[in-house]
């Protein structure tokens, strides 16, 4: 075994017992017969333990009637005649879903938290420390067990809701919107709004060009906000008001109609989410220090203001030291969605890895299935945000 | 050029003179102190206001619950409840007075907790040895560490025939190793067998007694601790304690202590082999570590809990406690490993050579001139998977081994202490538990960083 650097040299008429080609054959055919022993004793092991315990082995369960129902479901899913691999799906979707809001609430918390630590106002910068050292800290699983069962559990029943502003009700159950419903024209007002983001986008872009090519700036924000708000809302108005919304409202015991966001879902996510931008927050403080001093002077030596120093100069070059860890921050929070499995949110590893794999018994298959999923969102992100890194990255000349 | 700016250049210049403006009111001082760090515009001062709203809110009402309103005593739930004491009652402390051995020991057989405590005492032992900077005997406190006090925990904590028997063939084997270290040392002929002769050189200068004195000093306190153990079994008897008994910080502590002690020296191979040029060890350790890093511990306890048993022969099903024990150890192992290639990554090609010109093999040079500068640059990476770790051995609560976080919801539902604060002091105590153990290892991470930078200072 030998991680010489350089080329060894070759010494002259050795025996062949200290010739370093032929050793480091030897010490890899023996790694490599051990490896090779150990996973096939673990196989036949396997085999023959699954046989004794009367355990099917093999992909058949997958379309077997699953016999059990989750309340939050992306696709239709319900406990008469949905099958195993059906309940996979639910599984990865509603992994999916609290992963991906998480990453962009905790990237926006993170960036917020990051720089307020390093803000010149002295209390700003002392509570983001505070909150940095203590979710850092702090088990994450104590944390969703403290958000689930301390804050969202103990929360009044349904009868007795907290009603916030907008229709919103709040209880132990979990969060209540109103439901928007579309009326004849409805439709139009979202088609606007999506026109409205395209437009908005494509005015930046042609801003961009404009700027560069002759130095003039257009208000972009303004402009934005008339096409994505301002103009669906007067389409809004034109067509009638078109949209109603159903609220919830109580019904017996329970609460009927609106959109409800179980609590399991809320918990994770705050958890998932505040934990994640105390990391986050260091690593963009790490990377805003890492900018050497003299870009932001030579900036206000230019008048930049403090605002636009921080927008123009310093972030964009933090931006490259933050990358790569920012991106291991967004895996961590992708993998640490699996602890949903505490609390009771039906992720993958709820479902599948805990409930699925208790009735069918296949811990070999539902186990490998569940780590190949998590192996490949991790390599897809961090593929992602190499391509992303890429572009970003100095171009040195 | 200079021509052509004067026009627009003209932007810049003021033409006529500002009025005097009043001298500033003070540039030192608390007061100038306040102006510049709390209300030093329009959006800071924003800022403060909101951030003090927040604190003259929170912070009051936090003292009051968990101070100034406290219940600090009292044996059941009738002295946390407002009707019976007659007033607001703030945090339960006496509730965590109450189940304190529960949250410490677990189940564990309340006459054998002393065995615990001895474990306790020999592990904050071993630790301030090898964290206090200026402790005697470095090497020998990290062989008390590494070797001796896992040795010594399991038999002590389980107990039992088996661990008995166990003990019998360590002391034998201890002292045969004295036994021949013995004969080494007054026979020189018979240590050429063992010895390369460069070392055996250097023994030769030296008197009988003092030659391999290293390894016999370790010898000799290996004597020493497994002949204590043998003599508390003989006097007052181990019996075995099953692990589904053990529990709370015992078994954090455990886990803990387990992922490190064997993610560190695992961390070291795997890291190793990913630099390896050999392309098979290389192969086999990146596949190792990218898998484990990309899955997350739950998955990976799971498999163990789950698959480990399938594994082996019916007849040898690892003890419920070891399989989490297990997928921790390599869990850590795998990102050990990168946070040491990373270090190995950052020795310059130099120290290589340089080894390699004195004639060192492979892991001498390894040994002796590199891992020794990698460890330390990475000695806060390093730091932070520990903690990393410690925070991590909560996960194996998911998969039913009590630890002390379980221990802690597992007395929540107790009726004896069911009040409406008892869960807002039962995760309080947790997290000043984890707090104080994370906190405390960065901030000794700091300061050997800090010491070690000496060298870079100028």
């Amino acid at each position: 075994m030998t991680t010489i650097p350089t080329e060894p040299v070759q010494p002259g008429k050795a025996s062949l017992l200290y010739d370093p080609k032929i050793r480091g054959y030897v010490y890899q055919l023996a790694l490599l017969a051990v490896v090779g022993f150990l996973v096939y004793s673990a196989a036949s092991n396997a085999i023959e333990n699954l046989r004794a315990q009367k355990i099917a082995s093999g992909f058949g369960f997958w379309h077997n009637a699953a016999g059990f129902d989750v309340n939050q479901k992306l696709i239709p899913f319900s406990a008469s005649g949905s099958t195993y691999g059906q309940a996979f799906w639910v599984g990865l979707l509603n992994t999916l879903l609290v992963a991906s809001i998480g990453i962009v609430l905790a990237t926006f918390l993170g960036f917020f938290v990051g720089v307020a630590r390093l803000s010149s106002n002295w209390i700003l910068a002392k509570i983001a420390m505070v909150y940095v050292e203590v979710i850092r800290n702090l088990p994450l699983l104590l944390q969703l067990f403290f958000w689930y069962n301390a804050v969202l559990k103990p929360l009044p029943n349904p009868r007795q809701s907290i009603a916030l502003p907008a229709g919103i009700l709040l209880n132990n159950r979990g969060l209540y919107l109103p439901d928007p419903q579309l009326e004849p024209g409805g439709s139009l007002i979202v088609l606007t709004f999506l026109l409205g983001i395209v437009a908005a986008i494509t005015f930046r872009y042609w801003a961009r060009k404009q700027q560069t090519a002759t130095g003039k700036q257009y208000p972009v924000g303004w402009v934005a906000l008339g096409l994505v708000v301002v103009l669906p809302f007067f389409v809004y108005l034109l067509m009638g008001r078109p949209i109603t919304f159903i609220y919830p409202e109580l019904a017996g015991f329970n609460l009927r109609g609106g959109i409800q966001i179980f609590p399991e879902f809320v918990a994770l996510l705050i958890g998932l989410t505040t934990y994640t931008a105390g990391f986050i927050a260091e690593v963009v403080r790490a990377g805003i220090l890492a900018v050497s001093k003299g870009q932001s002077e030579a900036a206000h030596a230019l008048g930049l203001r403090p605002g636009p120093t921080l927008k123009l100069v310093v972030i964009p070059q933090a931006m490259r030291v933050i990358i790569p860890p920012l991106t291991s921050n967004y895996l961590n929070l992708t993998k640490n969605s699996s602890l949903a499995v505490a609390i009771g949110y039906p992720d993958l590893v709820q479902v599948f890895t805990g409930t699925v794999l208790n009735q069918t018994g296949q811990a070999v298959e539902v186990v490998a299935i569940t780590m190949a999923v998590y192996l490949t969102i991790s390599l897809v992100t961090s593929l992602f945000m190499n391509i992303y890194n890429k572009r970003m990255a100095l171009v040195e000349r | 050029m200079t021509d052509a700016t004067t026009e627009n250049s003209a932007f810049f210049i003021r033409r006529e003179t500002l009025p005097q403006e009043a001298a500033p009111l003070s540039v030192a001082g608390p007061l100038a102190w306040v102006r510049a760090n709390l209300f030093s515009g329009p959006v800071n001062t924003i800022l403060t206001l909101l951030c003090a709203y927040i604190v003259v809110t929170s912070l009051p009402e936090i003292i009051r619950f968990y101070f100034l309103d406290a219940v600090w005593t009292g044996s059941n739930r009738d002295a946390c409840l407002t009707e019976k004491v007659g007033r607001p009652v703030g945090a339960c402390w006496a509730y965590v007075a109450d189940r304190f051995q529960y949250f410490v020991y677990g189940s564990y057989p309340v006459s054998q907790r002393w065995r615990v405590n001895i474990v306790f005492v020999m592990f904050a032992l071993g630790i301030v040895w090898l964290l206090w900077n200026n402790a005697p005997l470095k090497k020998l406190g990290a062989f008390f560490f590494f070797v001796l006090l896992p040795i010594s925990a399991y038999i002590l904590l389980l107990g039992g025939p088996g661990t008995e028997n166990f003990l019998r063939y360590l002391i034998l084997a201890t002292v045969a190793l004295a036994a021949m270290y013995m004969v080494l040392s007054f026979v020189p002929s018979l240590a050429r067998l063992f010895m390369g002769a460069g070392q055996l050189a250097v023994e030769h200068e030296l008197p009988p007694w003092k030659r391999f004195y290293r390894p016999k000093r370790l010898i000799l306190m290996a004597l020493v601790a497994f002949g204590l153990i043998a003599i508390l079994d003989k006097a007052v008897g181990l019996p075995r304690v099953d692990t589904g008994l053990w529990g709370g910080m015992t078994v954090t502590f455990l886990i803990a202590a387990v992922g490190i002690v064997f993610s560190l020296p695992l961390g070291v191979v795997l890291a190793l082999g990913r630099r390896s040029r050999l392309p098979i060890i290389q192969l086999l350790s990146v596949i190792f570590i990218e898998f484990v890093r990309g899955v997350p511990l739950i998955t990976v306890l799971f498999m163990a809990n789950t698959m480990l048993p399938l594994f082996v022969p019916q007849e040898w099903s690892p003890d419920r406690l070891l399989r989490p024990l297990v997928g921790v150890a390599l869990f850590a192992a795998a990102y050990m490993a990168e946070v040491i290639r990373g270090g190995l990554q950052a020795i310059p090609k130099g120290q290589y050579e340089g080894a390699m010109s004195l004639g060192l093999g492979y892991w001498n040079m390894m040994r002796l001139i590199i891992l020794p500068q990698a460890l330390r640059i990475v000695i806060p990476g390093i730091v932070n998977t520990f903690i990393g770790l410690f925070k991590d051995t909560t996960l194996v609560t998911i998969v039913g081994i009590f630890d002390f976080l379980r221990t802690i919801e597992a007395t929540l539902v107790d009726p004896t202490w069911a009040t409406p604060t008892t869960r807002a002091t039962g995760y309080a105590f947790a997290a000043i538990f984890y707090f104080l153990c994370c906190w405390g290892m960065s901030r000794y991470s700091i300061s050997v960083e800090r010491r070690l930078a000496a060298g870079q200072r100028r």
